[in-house]
């Protein structure tokens, strides 16, 4: 009996035609739109004179330039901002596909939204102009980001032309200890691997502190997948997949769900699978997380330092590590705990769903965001998310505690709006880049876990969050 | 979609590791729904001492002189040379049409970040991949002599040094064949059209309820 890993599964079963050399059209069951990569794909429509081949696999919504603040009722001030999001309600008019607009309840970032609406289903290729579509991996779907090219592609013929990838296993075994998430285990397999050390894979993040996490928990790490450099991030189907599932909007319902269910079990790795590539991992192991530099593989542990490039024998990243030290405005050896913040972010597609912000409220709850932090922002990922977070009086403890509440959207993760930092202000973001200039031209960022962000907002400076909690384990 | 053939080509070397897409065209840029116009603001971090906004006349902004694309022995170049993983970070085409639009026709590297490398092909720029020990060399090369040029080949799939060494680099088959002819791919794909159809039925026989 021949076996296979849940990419080779996944790859054959949308494989539309193949040539010799490899090259595949691969049939895209899902295609999700925003207002950044897709003007320029609807324009190619046009000029070819071609339509969308499926109008039903399109989801479109507004989220990288959307306001966060209450005046988005009033529109978006800045006219280029506008323009780009009025030219997506354009589109999507013009050719009836289903979006998700700035004033829609159900808005939100396009990889919240899509799995919470259930329109991100197992089994399914899953595509949109935006790198972080590996989110959607979590549910054993293949699911990568794509060029505005290829969003043009993918509306004409509902196809892509690609190549099949490597297997990469990443697997994380054990507990893990008490304040660590799954934002830590992401950041830890980065810091491993390196930012390239994905390249040519398709991740899938297996083991059994993957099946212990939640599906959000899950949604965060293959987010992440492709700051590792892998083109996907993938868990394999079990009962907490079919558990979120059952009941959304747009997943299967009745003889069709049973049929849906006993299929998607299916969609695991063959126990005797080969993989390109194995990564083990003691989840036991894993600390809380920090950036310290501009690449998401310039990582350490909480209780760590800052590294000395004296110390890098190779002389590229000597380099590299000199570049960011001198713009994140940090010394080597300085302890992570004495770095001071001026700004906190809390939300994006890599956190800013209800478990993350129920985690980053348990640290906040009773407490005040430190004086010398200029700005503590929770934006939640989604309208859906907001509303459930606002039952739960989460936005009160936010709030309370010096906190801003916002409106959906992409936010201050790389403040295409106007959340953004300004030139040498230091954040405690949630969200995936640490890049210069990212979330603000010449601001600095340090990438962290909810809980370890809302124990920077409170402490004013990192700290480990595991001395603030609460809960016995 | 332009062609691209061959180059002789002035060369520009860009040395560090990990360049994201963020860098090589920052985020307020890409409020544009154009294809074009993204040059002035390539690496415009890097480029200029002050925060570029969209619509401004970069001519009259103030250059940071230590950025290697603002030094004059490498006005007009057409060649980048990288080093790993360029290219890292998100999806947007808006990188490699800005490096187009500024004048770069072809980038040389030890590693790319896959999006990107794929992007580039969609819009005439030819990434190469040479090994990291070359790419060194390249470098020393290119630093040492002003006006270091190196001719590329695609159809021949070569690099040649002022020296007259060829450099061979590997290239898949079906891009190649793109980038030469300058061929639209989806005007290819819509030649499937009767078999994407056959797949589609296929499909819902088995997961009919993605096809509700």
């Amino acid at each position: 009996m021949t076996v296979h890993t849940l990419y080779e599964k996944l790859w054959s079963s949308h494989v539309v035609r193949e040539e010799a050399d490899g090259t595949t059209l691969l049939y895209i069951d899902r295609h999700l739109v925003n207002e950044v990569t897709s003007p320029q794909a609807f324009e190619g429509l046009r000029i070819g004179g071609r339509k969308p081949w499926r109008i039903e696999t399109i989801l479109a919504t507004a989220d990288h330039n959307v306001p966060t603040t209450a005046a988005r009722a009033h529109g978006i001030a800045d006219p280029v901002s506008r323009l780009q999001v009025e030219t997506l309600d354009a589109n999507c008019d013009e050719f009836g596909i289903t979006e998700y607009g700035m004033r829609d309840p159900l808005q939100g970032i396009v990889h919240v939204i899509g799995p919470e609406t259930g329109a991100t289903l197992p089994g399914m290729t899953v595509v949109c102009g935006d790198s972080h579509t590996t989110t959607q991996g979590a549910f054993a779907a293949l699911a990568f980001g794509i060029g505005t090219s290829e969003v043009e592609h993918v509306l004409a013929s509902q196809c892509l032309v690609t190549k099949k990838l490597k297997s990469m296993r990443v697997s994380v075994e054990g507990e893990l200890p008490r304040g660590v998430t799954a934002k830590d285990i992401v950041l830890a397999v980065i810091g491993r691997i390196g930012t390239a050390g994905g390249t040519g894979y398709a991740i899938e993040f297996a083991g059994s502190a993957i099946r212990a996490l939640s599906m959000e928990g899950r949604m965060t790490i293959c987010n992440m997948a492709i700051e590792a450099g892998a083109r996907c991030g993938l868990v394999a189907v079990d009962d907490t997949t079919i558990r979120y599932l059952e009941g959304r909007p747009s997943a299967p319902a009745g003889g069709a769900w049973d049929a849906a269910v006993a299929f998607w079990r299916t969609l695991v790795s063959d126990a005797a699978a080969r993989f390109d590539a194995e990564v083990a991992i003691d989840a036991t192991m894993i600390l809380p997380q920090v950036t310290w530099g501009t690449s998401p593989e310039m990582v350490t542990t909480v209780d760590g330092s800052v590294p000395d490039p004296a110390a890098e024998r190779d002389p590229v990243r000597r380099d590299g590590m000199r570049r960011a030290l001198a713009y994140m405005g940090l010394q080597p050896g300085t302890p992570i705990t004495e770095i001071a913040i001026d700004k906190v972010f809390i939300g994006s597609c890599t956190n800013a769903r209800i478990e993350d912000l129920r985690a980053a409220a348990e640290v906040v709850r009773g407490r005040r965001v430190a004086d010398s932090v200029r700005l503590a922002l929770v934006v939640p990922g989604s309208g859906a998310v907001k509303r459930q977070a606002e039952a739960e009086g989460l936005d009160r403890v936010f709030r309370d505690a010096g906190f801003e509440w916002r409106e959906p959207g992409c936010s201050m993760c790389l403040g295409m709006n106007d959340d953004r930092l300004s030139p040498g202000e230091r954040c405690a973001s949630t969200s995936n880049r640490n890049f210069e200039g990212r979330q603000g031209a010449g601001g600095r960022t340090h990438l962290v876990s909810p809980a370890m962000a809302a124990a920077a907002a409170v402490a004013g400076r990192f700290v480990d969050v595991r001395t603030l909690c609460r809960s016995p384990a | 979609m332009k062609a691209f053939q061959a180059l002789d080509g002035l060369v520009v070397p860009l040395d560090r590791a990990n360049v994201d897409t963020d860098a090589i065209i920052p985020k307020q840029f890409l409020k544009s729904i154009r294809r074009t116009g993204f040059g002035p603001n390539l690496f415009d971090e890097w480029r200029y001492l002050d925060v570029g906004e969209p619509g401004q006349d970069c001519s009259q902004r103030p250059r940071n002189a230590d950025f290697v694309l603002n030094q004059p022995r490498y006005q007009g170049a057409q060649i980048l040379l990288a080093r790993e993983n360029f290219g890292c970070g998100s999806s947007r085409e808006h990188a490699p049409w800005a490096l187009e639009d500024f004048g770069l026709r072809v980038i040389i590297a030890s590693s790319f970040a896959e999006i990107f490398h794929g992007n580039c092909f969609k819009n005439g720029l030819l990434p190469i991949v040479l090994d990291g020990a070359t790419v060194d060399r390249l470098f020393a090369e290119t630093e040492a002599t002003p006006g270091y040029r190196l001719r590329v080949d695609l159809a021949g799939q070569t690099v040649t040094t002022p020296a007259g060494e060829l450099i061979p680099f590997e290239v898949d088959a079906f891009r190649k064949d793109c980038l030469l002819r300058g061929l639209d791919d989806i005007g290819l794909t819509m030649r499937h059209v009767e078999e994407i159809r056959a797949y589609e039925a296929r499909r819902k026989a088995t997961e009919y309820w993605l096809f509700d």
